[in-house]
């Protein structure tokens, strides 16, 4: 709702520095389609290509490693407190389980939860934040208060209550709870930044080229946020990750399942630091490290490609 | 108080390389004189009403010298240009108006700026106030918050700050350009009222909009590209400019009263060169309909007439 | 063409909604093919409001707005499409029209698939280079190009091409040259003569009165959502009759004269007039909203409309 303020007349267009007149060397009179020139810059930028083959990696050996094992996760599958070795990459633990094949199984798990968890609370976030910073008014204000409530409920402590009382423990479920708890923030930036968007004037103009709502926010807001939009998914995707491997860690994790983090909490409860069994606790520890720091340089690299003033720097 | 400006450079730091923002300019300013210097975006007016003050970071001092009274200011030394800053030396920032903190009360603020200076704001609070009357406002202003007030209120509010204690220079950038020309009007005067006053000695006021120049400045210094193109009495300037770009600029301006179907006016073609990599030679020359083999070379800034300068082959 | 009568806006502010901000009072004004009508006023005078509320951008509370005869508040979905067909608008900042992500060319892909779906690639390359050339532009430099490479003129005079494209009538110019330098107002200002020469009705919104002057024909002063004078644009400045326009006036920085100069003509003038209000000598309207007609063309409102108490000139019956 814009209230009307004071319309002064500003300085003439004072780039700090001035702009560089020429385009690429070969500017067409066609522009080539967008979505080529993304996957164009996308492919050339250090960032974004180290940090897809590190998470492309990892995914393959969770999606993969599993189904070259010959034996489950949770079978004994040799001699116990084992160091890596030629027949177990990873050694084994207390019990005599493979610690390789538990972890591909766990970055399998690890990610399922992410995707769902991140899509979930993603979804949800972005579709209020767009409607409220949008429309305002009173819709503004009834969403608003919504994302206070559900911001305010300590997450965490609902979900051991759920957790514990539901018994409900699978890894599906296990995301969406953690969906239906991590969107407000993501409500509350999208809302902030669809507020500033439908300010400027090119908003003005597609109205005025007879553009309907909708389609402008999923044609010309969202497009300057698609950086802001996937880096929310990324903080989500490494949220959710790290939320569950927490609850895990405390045991309320799924049943019968493996992941990272029960694995972690297996290696405490069993001692394995004082043991010095490193190679139960670390490559679980590492792998969480990786994927979501992977994630992050992944997204800094993004954020050149999809603004191209940062392109020119 | 006297300033004199000996081939100042100041150029910034890109990752494209270096930007000749300010590339030499020569220039004094005498005691109780109003200098207005006028030129469009990328001239290097606003580099040059920062570098006597404070070079940001990403700027460099390159060459030339800056002296105040006699004496040399350390521009390229942040730390030592402390001394000088306020006290001597002060700026009105642009967009100053809309800089204050919003979540401090003005005389608070004030407060907190003097004592910082090492100056007690008990004994600066009399003549606050009265100088707050000067400009209009009354000393209820120090009890309000910043969004209280009117755009033209909060600059009045700031141009008493940045004089509060008499400095030998004041450097407005941009002062009026924000404002309804109601408002423009009372804070021109009021800076011409202050130098009256003598609570600045001097003034460089940097704008874009030369007819507030007219009205408030002694003498105009135009700038393009970088470098200085003509400087004169503000009337010379308006009724009898010699360089070219100066010519077309005013050119430009209607005047109340000019019709566009009775007097079409026209601007100038082209744009101003990057400063990445300026042309050799007159930077004007692309676009000077009097642009001869000579402006290859770069012209000198000099006296062609009592108290005007220009920098132009073509003028005698 | 474009008529506006008694048109009002009030905003609801604060919390819940319980305040009030009365934006446009009563205004009444129109805009005939090929001529330009400037809104002249300073911050809070409602005049960017109003180019709005014409461009349907925002709604009006009350009063009408007639395009063509046709009503412009009701519509809706394909009636709004069918005026902005005819009716288009460019903005104060070049570089927030612009989708900074997208190169320029975007914007005239936006009004294609709106407005022109069945048009061939290669027929609307054609159109759009010609409407690059009418505004003074050379396509190769401009198109294909972000919003950051081009400069504030080109990037506004684009937007006037993009209009052009469509079958224009209207164009509402709401402070298109107040961000740009100098040297290239002016070149923007005689387009703007160029598209009332081919039979344009432009409505200028500015708070500058000497780019108003340069252009345009008719001249609307509004001062706090009112219209306190308005007529031909010669008359108005020539011979100012409201006092709040003569303060504007006088406040003008001009290249021939000084603030003083003006100040000393304003003070004889204001005492030779005393405390006639021109509005009152012919109506005798306690609350002096209105305007009346001092001279054909040549509207003034209560001189004391700008203030909370009555004119002094009301309750006087001047005897005619």
């Amino acid at each position: 709702m814009t209230v009307p303020g004071p319309s002064p007349t500003t300085a003439p267009e004072e780039p700090p520095l001035p702009t560089v007149v020429d385009g690429p060397a070969d500017t067409p009179v066609r522009p080539p389609a967008r979505r080529n020139e993304l996957l164009y810059f996308a492919l050339r930028n250090p960032k974004v290509v180290g940090a897809m083959v590190v998470i492309v990696g990892l995914a393959v050996l969770g999606i993969v490693g599993p189904m070259l094992a010959d034996h489950g996760p949770n079978e004994y599958a040799g001699p116990t407190m084992q160091p890596p070795s030629a027949e177990f990459w990873f050694g084994t633990t207390m019990f005599g389980q493979d610690v390789w094949v538990q972890f591909v199984a766990g970055l399998r798990s690890t990610f399922l939860v992410g995707i769902l968890g991140s899509v979930v609370a993603g979804a949800v976030g972005m579709t209020v934040g767009f409607v409220a910073g949008f429309r305002g008014g009173w819709v503004d204000e009834l969403l608003n208060m919504l994302t206070n409530v559900v911001l305010v409920i300590p997450g965490f402590v609902v979900l051991i209550v759920i957790n514990m009382y539901l018994g409900v423990r699978s890894v599906p479920m296990q995301a969406l709870y953690i969906g239906l708890f991590s969107w407000p923030w993501v409500a509350r930036a999208v809302r902030a930044q669809t507020l500033s968007l439908r300010a400027r004037e090119f908003v003005d103009l597609a109205r005025l080229s007879g553009v309907p709502t909708r389609t402008i926010i999923v044609r010309e807001v969202a497009p300057n946020m698609y950086s802001y939009l996937f880096m929310t998914f990324v903080l989500l995707f490494g949220g959710a990750i790290l939320t569950a491997a927490s609850l895990d860690f405390i045991g309320l994790g799924p049943t019968n399942a493996v992941s990272l983090g029960l694995m972690m909490n297996q290696a405490v409860q069993w001692s394995a630091l004082h043991l010095g069994m490193w190679w139960w606790f670390i490559p679980p520890g590492l792998g969480i490290t990786l994927l979501v720091g992977a994630l992050y340089i992944m997204n800094v690299g993004l954020d050149e490609v999809f603004n191209p003033k940062l392109r020119e720097m | 108080m006297s300033l004199r400006v000996d081939d100042l450079a100041v150029h910034y730091r890109t990752t494209r390389g270096d930007v000749k923002a300010l590339d030499g300019v020569t220039f004094e300013i005498a005691d109780g004189e109003i200098m207005g210097v006028a030129g469009e975006s990328g001239c290097g007016k606003t580099t040059l009403g920062k570098a006597l003050i404070r070079l940001e970071h990403r700027m460099k001092h390159v060459r030339g010298t800056v002296t105040l009274d006699g004496r040399t200011l350390p521009i390229a030394d942040d730390h030592a240009m402390n001394a000088y800053r306020y006290d001597k030396v002060s700026l009105i920032p642009q967009y100053a108006m809309s800089a204050m903190n919003p979540t401090r009360k003005i005389g608070r603020m004030i407060r907190e700026l003097v004592t910082s200076r090492g100056v007690a704001y008990e004994s600066v609070q009399p003549e606050l106030e009265r100088r707050l009357r000067l400009v209009g406002l009354d000393e209820g202003v120090l009890a309000r918050y910043p969004i209280e007030l009117s755009g033209g209120m909060k600059q009045r509010v700031v141009m008493v700050l940045a004089t509060l204690l008499d400095p030998s220079l004041l450097i407005g950038d941009e002062v009026t350009s924000a404002l309804d020309v109601t408002s423009q009007k009372a804070v021109a005067r009021a800076l011409v009222e202050f130098r009256d006053r003598e609570f600045v000695r001097s003034v460089v006021v940097v704008t874009h909009d030369i007819s507030v120049l007219y009205q408030m400045a002694d003498t105009i210094l135009v700038m393009y590209a970088g470098r200085l193109a003509e400087k004169a009495s503000a009337t010379t300037v308006i009724d009898r400019p010699l360089h070219p770009y100066t010519k077309m600029l005013v050119g430009a301006l209607p005047k109340v009263g000019e019709r566009y179907d009775h007097a079409r006016l026209s601007g100038i073609v082209g744009r101003p060169p990057s400063l990445l990599d300026p042309p050799t030679g007159c930077r004007f020359r692309e676009r000077c309909p009097l642009a001869m083999a000579k402006c290859q070379e770069q012209p000198e800034f000099r006296e062609v007439a009592p108290g005007h300068q220009v920098a132009c082959w073509a003028v005698a | 063409m474009l008529e506006l009568v008694d048109v009002h806006k009030v905003y609801r502010v604060g919390t819940f909604g319980t305040g009030t901000v009365h934006a446009v009072r009563g205004v009444t004004f129109d805009v005939q093919p090929g001529e330009v009508v400037s809104l002249i006023g300073e911050s809070g005078s409602g005049k960017s409001t109003i180019g709005r509320m014409v461009l349907r951008l925002v709604t009006a509370t009350s009063g009408s707005i007639r395009f063509e005869g046709a009503d412009v508040v009701s519509l809706r979905h394909r009636g709004l499409r069918e005026y902005y067909r005819h009716a288009q608008g460019v903005f104060q900042d070049p570089f927030s029209s612009y989708n900074p992500i997208f190169k320029v060319d975007r914007t005239f892909e936006t009004l294609r698939r709106s407005y022109f779906p069945r048009v061939t690639g290669a027929q609307w390359s054609e159109r759009v280079d010609e409407a690059v050339h009418s505004v003074g532009l050379v396509p190769s430099e401009v198109l294909g190009k972000f919003p950051h490479q081009l400069s504030g003129g080109q990037l506004q005079r684009l937007l006037i091409a993009r209009a052009l494209l469509l079958d224009l009538r209207l164009l509402v110019a709401d402070e298109i040259i107040s961000m740009l330098d100098a040297s290239t107002r002016i070149d923007v200002l005689n387009l703007l003569g160029d598209l009332k020469a081919r039979g344009l009705g432009i409505l200028f919104v500015t708070h500058d009165l000497s780019l108003g002057n340069y252009v345009s024909d008719k001249v609307v002063i509004l001062y706090q959502g009112r219209v306190v004078e308005r007529g031909v644009t010669a008359a108005v400045f020539a011979d100012p009759k409201h006092p709040y326009t003569r303060t504007l006036l006088a406040s003008v920085p001009q290249l021939d004269r000084r603030w003083e100069e003006v100040e000393a003509d304003e003070a004889l003038r204001t005492a030779a007039l005393g405390d006639r209000c021109l509005y009152h000598e012919q109506v005798d309207d306690e609350h002096g909203l209105g305007l009346v007609e001092i001279e054909p063309g040549h509207f003034v409102g209560c001189f004391r409309m700008a203030a909370d108490d009555p004119c002094p000139g009301a309750r006087v019956t001047v005897a005619r």
